[in-house]
Parts: structure tokens; sequence; C-alpha cells
């Protein structure tokens, strides 16, 4: 079998086994129901993660009781060690995806929307990984293995394309700025995304007062904010040297750094979304969900700028027959 | 205008209008009211995602400097809405006056709000730490630890070690303050100021810089004079004078496509060789021009932004007399360069004569009509209408060399007259036209390019501002402002008791309580177990 052979099997079998990863993931979600309902201060919680026997607070539990939740957090424990060893293994997978397929076509894998789509989720589920490696913390593995198994999905069935060469207007040093900022920052935006949801969803649930099942296993709000913000900090500037690099190609190529192409407009209306964020941080009243919000907000962007522009609207990103 | 902290005296006015008197506001007054709120946060947030929403029509809806037909067609489609749309400026966005209201409010608010940030950063700057608060006890992370060592010589110790991490300190009585961390409002600042000089950079290229663009068939010239340019845009303070004399001659134009099964027909090489002449009696050198490979002669960049087919033919008129010889530049219509144009020889007579058509590099003809199937040309073939009618009066007026206006025209028929009289020519055919009218050949055909020719004054400022703007992106978003304070006082049994406190400036930064733990341990007994007991941390010891 040739490079692009082995890339096209490899992607396919990344994308199934972080479907299996996705499915242990929400499993561990679905096992951790009725657990953990006692866990009155968020915060000090985060430690249960590991300390599976660790017992409630509550003096007079019930020994059966006690038993029932100590095997499902046992069960948690297991489905989500699972789905954490199914990405593992999805990882590398997915990484000889990608270079087998920069090899079968010998240049950088960033030539069109499925090499962009498949380069990009592996710098999420890396972040991912790291997060769970260095410092313990899964919980994110739900939303990025299903954030996986649809990108990847989509990669192989939508956006599939031959390996082939460049066209004349990406033969560009930039081309490869460019597109490994795009790359990064479009990582580090899903992930500062998929905090934020976590971060919406388990503030709602303080404030009705349920934090139960696995929300009550999430670390603090505060820090699911503080990921998502640095997520956040650290996609901002690269997706300013994103558009900066694009410019300066685009003077290149076409004599002009900036021309309104629907693609230019719509990295801007995403960079000024997300100024407005690190602004709503710092501002009474925007703080918390409203700049949660925003973050959503700006991934829709982003998305749409890739998909939407892409395929909807003729510019000069479009891949009409992708 | 970014992160961190808020400007209380703005936070303050805000405040006040609801609880002063019901009396009106004199003018300066509600200046001064509309300013402070102009210059709020809150404000420049708003108007931030107001520029965001308003840019959004411009990237869905065709516009005007871009897509001028796509506009002409979609208000056609939807005339209602399309002259709603029109009249508020939809079709050209990034020019109307309510966009440049929003991002140049944004930007007074901006310089409002910067202006007096930078005096009290310059005041910052030079100012000592903080003095020690009475209680380090109660700052957001702090740490104890006794050493025998006499008290100054511990804070001596904390001082270096401060230092040493680069920290500002300053030894006080019993106390040693440090801070750290002051590029952070500085990148700030910084990035703040960048975009208002890449504002200033985009406004110099805008009024002073020009852009045009000139098709040229292989092997003919251009000189760089305002006449021989088919179309140019020009700022206002452009001068048509100062254009620098240089000729280009377009030699040779190579393009090829994917032939291969994957994407098949995509672009594989554009290269267009130029010979230059930088002025006029200079020796002429050779460019290779390609896209992404610009000429630039005397500051004036050439860039290769499209090219086409140009059919090359000689029409003789009734008379028997060559009417029109030469090679005519045809508008490409799709990816396969299926090429729409027309041929005009007016100088025919008796009558004179015109054509419009199609020029299909690779031809075919199916139940959609004649069509390209490939971009490259491997069958070249010229499908044409023909025209007649009486010679005209040269009127000057310009006119469309694309398309043909056939007013005082007729449509040349076939013989019995129930259809109009199509031409199908391959390069070296020659059809006779009916009723003695004439003749057209197709000799071949030939490449052109469309060369744009542009200057942007300026450039270097855009670019600068913006370097500048993402280091102090960086800068502001990855300094960790930090201030730490160390006390140490006597204790009734001869030894020293240390105090160690930390505060953090920014939002979201870690490692504050392992700092300070480290430097109590650091300033405790050596050899000692950091003897550190955590008083009071914050929330949660992230």
């Amino acid at each position: 079998m040739d490079f692009a052979g082995v890339s096209n099997t490899t992607m396919v079998t990344a994308a199934v086994v972080y479907l299996f990863a996705a499915i242990a993931h929400a499993a561990e979600w679905a096992a951790a129901r009725g657990t953990g309902a006692e866990a009155a201060p968020a915060g000090s919680r985060q430690e249960a993660l590991v300390g599976a026997g660790a017992p409630g607070p509550e003096p007079v539990a019930d020994a059966r009781d006690r038993e029932r939740e100590e095997r499902a957090l046992l069960r948690v424990e297991r489905y989500g060690r699972s789905g954490v060893a199914l990405t593992l293994l999805a990882f590398p997978v997915h990484a000889i995806a990608v270079v087998t397929r920069g090899l079968a076509a010998d240049r950088f894998p960033w030539g069109n929307m499925y090499e962009f789509v498949s380069t990009s989720l592996l710098f999420v589920v890396a972040v991912h990984l790291f997060l769970v490696l260095r410092a313990g913390q899964r919980w994110l593995g739900l939303l990025v293995t299903m954030l996986a198994t649809i990108g990847l999905g989509l990669a192989v069935t939508v956006f599939y394309v031959d390996v082939a060469p460049l066209v004349p207007s990406l033969h560009s040093t930039w081309f490869i700025f460019h597109i490994v900022a795009a790359a990064l920052s479009g990582a580090a935006f899903n992930v500062g995304a998929l905090a934020s949801v976590l971060y919406l969803v388990k503030d709602r649930a303080e404030r009705r007062g349920a934090v139960g099942g696995y929300l009550a296993k999430l670390p603090s709000t505060r820090q699911i904010d503080l990921l998502a913000y640095r997520a956040h900090a650290f996609a901002f500037p690269l997706w300013t040297f994103t558009i900066a690099a694009g410019a300066i190609w685009a003077q290149y190529a076409w004599g002009r750094f900036w021309g309104w192409d629907p693609k230019e407009t719509m990295s801007l209306v995403t960079w000024v979304i997300y100024a407005g964020y690190l602004h709503a941080r710092a501002t009474a009243g925007w703080r918390g969900t409203r700049a949660a919000v925003l973050a959503l907000l700006g991934v829709v962007a982003f998305w749409f700028n890739f998909i939407g522009i892409n395929l909807l609207v003729s510019g000069l990103h479009s891949y009409a027959g992708i | 205008m970014t992160t961190t902290e808020e400007r209380p005296a703005t936070e303050q006015q805000d405040r006040r209008p609801s609880t002063e008197a019901p009396r009106s506001l004199r003018p300066v007054e509600w200046l001064r009211w509309l300013w402070t709120n102009l210059t709020s946060m809150r404000t420049a947030l708003t108007l931030l995602m107001v520029l965001a929403v308003a840019a959004i029509p411009g990237a869905l809806l065709p516009q005007r400097p871009n897509q001028p037909f796509e506009v002409e067609a979609w208000i056609e489609q939807r005339p209602t809405l399309g002259g709603l749309y029109d009249a508020v400026g939809l079709f050209d966005v990034y020019a109307s006056p309510w966009f440049a209201a929003i991002y140049l409010l944004l930007f007074v608010s901006l310089i409002g709000c910067i202006v007096p940030r930078t005096r009290v950063y310059w005041r910052a700057l030079r100012a000592q730490p903080p003095r020690t608060p009475r209680n380090l006890g109660r700052l957001p992370a702090s740490a104890r630890a006794t050493s025998s060592r006499p008290a100054a010589e511990v804070l001596e110790q904390a001082a270096a070690r401060l230092r040493s991490r680069r920290f500002r300190v300053v030894v006080r009585e019993d106390s040693v303050a440090a801070e750290r961390g002051y590029l952070r409002e500085a990148g700030n600042l910084v990035f703040h100021l960048s975009l208002v000089v890449m504002l200033v950079g985009l406004a110099v290229g805008a009024l002073g810089g020009y852009r045009g663009s000139v098709v040229l068939p292989v092997g003919q010239s251009f000189a760089n004079t305002i006449s021989q340019y088919d179309d140019i845009t020009a700022g206002g303070r452009f001068d048509p004078t100062s254009l620098p004399p240089f000729a280009i001659t377009v030699e040779e134009f190579v393009a090829e496509f994917e032939t291969g099964p994957v994407q098949q027909g995509a672009a594989r090489v554009f290269r267009a060789d130029l010979q230059v002449t930088e002025a006029p009696g200079e020796q002429p050198y050779d460019y290779t021009l390609e896209v992404n490979r610009p000429l630039v002669v005397e500051g004036v960049d050439v860039h290769l932004i499209q090219h086409g087919y140009a059919p090359v033919v000689t029409v003789r008129d009734g008379n028997g007399d060559v009417a029109f010889s030469g090679a005519v530049p045809f508008l490409p219509q799709d990816g396969n360069f299926t090429s729409a144009g027309a041929i005009k020889a007016p100088d025919a007579r008796p009558e004179q004569l015109a054509f419009q058509g199609f020029f299909l590099p690779t031809a075919a003809v199916d139940e959609l009509g004649p069509r390209s199937l490939f971009p490259d040309a491997f069958a070249p073939e010229l499908f044409l209408n023909a025209w007649y009618g009486p010679p005209r009066e040269e009127s000057g007026v310009p006119e469309n060399v694309y398309s043909l206006d056939v007013t005082g025209l007729e449509q040349m028929t076939t013989e019995d007259g129930s259809d109009s009289l199509r031409l199908r020519l391959a390069p070296g055919e020659s059809v006779e036209l009916p009723d003695g009218r004439g003749s057209i050949t197709m000799d071949g055909w030939e490449r052109w390019v469309k060369l744009q020719i542009s200057d942007t004054p300026g450039l270097g400022v855009t670019l600068g501002s913006v370097v500048a703007a993402v280091l102090g992106l960086c800068l502001s978003l990855f300094v960790r402002p930090r201030r730490i304070w160390v006390r140490a006082r006597t204790t009734p049994d001869g030894g020293t008791a240390v105090e160690v406190g930390g505060l953090d400036r920014a939002d979201a930064r870690t490692g504050l309580e392992e700092d300070v733990e480290e430097l109590a341990g650091h300033l405790g007994e050596e050899h000692d177990t950091a003897r550190t007991v955590p008083v009071g941390s914050g929330e949660d010891g992230s």
C-alpha cells in the first residue's frame, strides 16, 4: 500500500476509535448519574477524580447506599480510563494518517479542507492528552472525542479529496506560517469553546443548586473558566498572526493585503468577537456567563468561516468542488 | 482597554448621572458625560460587537468593489429588497458611512482609553513597589517561616532572591516589597497604539495609492502611463504624472494544468516571461513573473492576477481588404476557460462587420451547447455569431471590448433565413460570410495575462504596526504582574518570624502559592524542611 492508502485507512480507523472513546466517555458521564450530589463546596471536589472510594461527608449514609455509590464511582473510573486509553490509541493512528498524507503529497498536509481539519483536530486531541497525562484532568474527554469523531467523520466523508499537488497561488513560504497558525489557533479556540460549554453547564447547575452526577466531578467553575481563558489567550495572538500572515501573503500573491474577501472579513469578525471576549473578562457585568457566551459565538464564527465561507460563498478561499 | 483592571474613574462616573439633580446638563457637562461614556470599557465592548455584526453582511452579500456583476444580478432578481439593501449601502459595506462611523467611534474610544492609561503607566513605571500591607496573612497567598538569623539579614536575602527573579524591590524598615510584570501593561498599550498607527498607515495607502490593471496578449507591450491602463482606481492624493516610466513586454506565458485523474484541470504552473525596461533608453532585463513572485519596479508592484485566451483572427471585408487582424482577448467564464468575447471590424467596407461568441480551449458540443472541457488548449475552437451594418462615425465613446453593442447592426442568418448564422472555426480555418460580405479566418490563438500594477504607500508603517501589535498582544497576555511582600520580625525568643504574602494583579495566573511558599521555605531555616504554614490561601489552590 502506498502512503496515500495508509493515510486514508488510518484516518478512518482513527475516526472510529475516537467514536469508541466518545462512547466510553459518555458511559463515564452516565455512570456518574446519581453520585456526588452531596458535593457541597465545588472546588474541593477535584481530588475526587482519583479518590474513587472517598465517601461523602454524610455521616448517616446507609451502608448499602454507600456501597452502591462506591460501585458507581468505580464504574465511572473504569469507563473514564477506557475513554482515555482509546484516545491514546487513536491519537498515534491519527498522527500517522496526517504524516503519511504529507508524505504522499510530498508537501505539508495543509492544502485543502480535509487536510486542515485532520491536522487541526490532531492538535485538539494533543492538548487534551497533555491535560490528561500532565495534569490528570480528563474531564474534557467526552467533548474532545465527540469533536474529533464528528470532525474526522466530516473530513473523510464531505471534505475528502485525493492527494494532489498545490495550485500556484499556494506556492509560498507564507502558506506554512499562515496555515499552521490557523490550525493551532483553531485547535485552541475549540478547546476553549469546549471548556466554555462545560463552564456554562456547570455554572447553571450551580445556580440552580443541583450539581450532581458528572458535573460534581468537574473542577470548579473558576478553574474551568481559567482553562478556557488560557486556551483563548494562547489562541488570540496566534489568530492575529494568522490574519497578518494571510495579509502579507495576499500582498505577494494578489498585490493587496486586504480586499474584504469573504474569508478575510469573517476572520476579522472572528477576531473582533474574541477581542470582545478578552475585554468582557475584564468588564464588570460581563465576566463569567456573558464572556463564555462570547467565546461560543467566536467559535461559531470560526466554524462558519471555515465551512460556510469555503463552501457557500464564492471568494478567493472557495473550494468549489472541495 | 484589554484585560486586567477597570478604570475606576469611569465606573464612578457611570453611576453618577442617576444621583445628580434633575437640572439639565450644560453643554460642557454633556460633552464630558458623552466622552466618559464613549471611552468606557462597556462602550468599547459594545462597539466591538456592533463592528462584528456590521461586517457580516459584506461577507454574505456580493460587494460592488469585488463583484459588481453579481451585485447587479442580485438586485435584478430581488428588486425591492435589492433596492433597499443598495440604499443603505449593503452592497458596499466597507465604504459605507455607517461602517466608517462604527470603526471611527471604536478608535476614538480606544484613544480616549489609552491616553489616560499611558499617563498612569508612566507614573507607575517610576513608582516604588507599594507599601507593605499590615496583615500579609490576608493576601490571596501567604506563608510563614522562622529563622534563627537576624531580621535584617533575612530581608536582605529576600531582596536578593526577588531581584534575581527580576522583581523590582524596595527594602523598608521591617519588610521587603517587590513587584514585577510591568511589561504587561506596556504590551497592552503598545498593542492598542499599534492599531491606531495601523489605521494611519491604511489611510496613507488609501489616499496616495493606486491600483490599475491591463490585459496584455503575449507579445504585446505596456508602457506605464495612465492612458494604457484598462482600469485604475486611485486615492485622492494620487498624482498620475508620478507614474514611473517603465515598460513591460510579455514574451511568453506558460500555463499548465493537472491532467491526471485527481483534481483534473487544476492549475499547476503559471509563469510569465517579461522583458522590463525601467526607463526609456535603459537596458531591458528579463523577469519571470509568477503568482507569488511579483515584480517590483521603482517601488511599484506588478502582479500576475489573471490569464486567458485571445483568438488571433483576420477579418476581410466585402471589398476583399483586411479590415481587422490580431489577437482579441476573450474573458474566461468558467474554470475550463470557456471564454466570451467580441471581434469588431468597424473599418470593414462596404459594411462594417462584428462577431460575438465563445473561444473554447478544449471544445465540445453536447446537449448543453458548446463548452470547454479543459482549461488547456487541447482542441481550441471559436464559435461565433456575425453582424453587419452601415459604417458608423467614430464617436469616441469608450465601449466594452469584450461585448458587442448590436444597435444599428443586423445579425447574419443562414441562407434560408430561418436561423442565425453560426460560425465554427478551428485554427487555420476560414469561413466566407454569406452574400459576399467578406470572410473571417482563425489564424490561431494566443494567451493573455492580466497584470495588476499598484503602489501602496504606508505599507511599511502598516506592517510595522501589525508586528508591534502582535508582540504587544503577547506581552499583555503572557506577562504575569505579581507583587510579593516579605516581613521579618524578631520574636521574643530571639528568633525571626518571617511572613511572605503575594498578590497577582492579572486574571487567571497560577503559581502564586508555590512562589510564596518556596520563598518562605528559602528564607526559613536552611536544612530545616521548610516549616511553612499556608494561611488564608485563595478560594482554591490553583
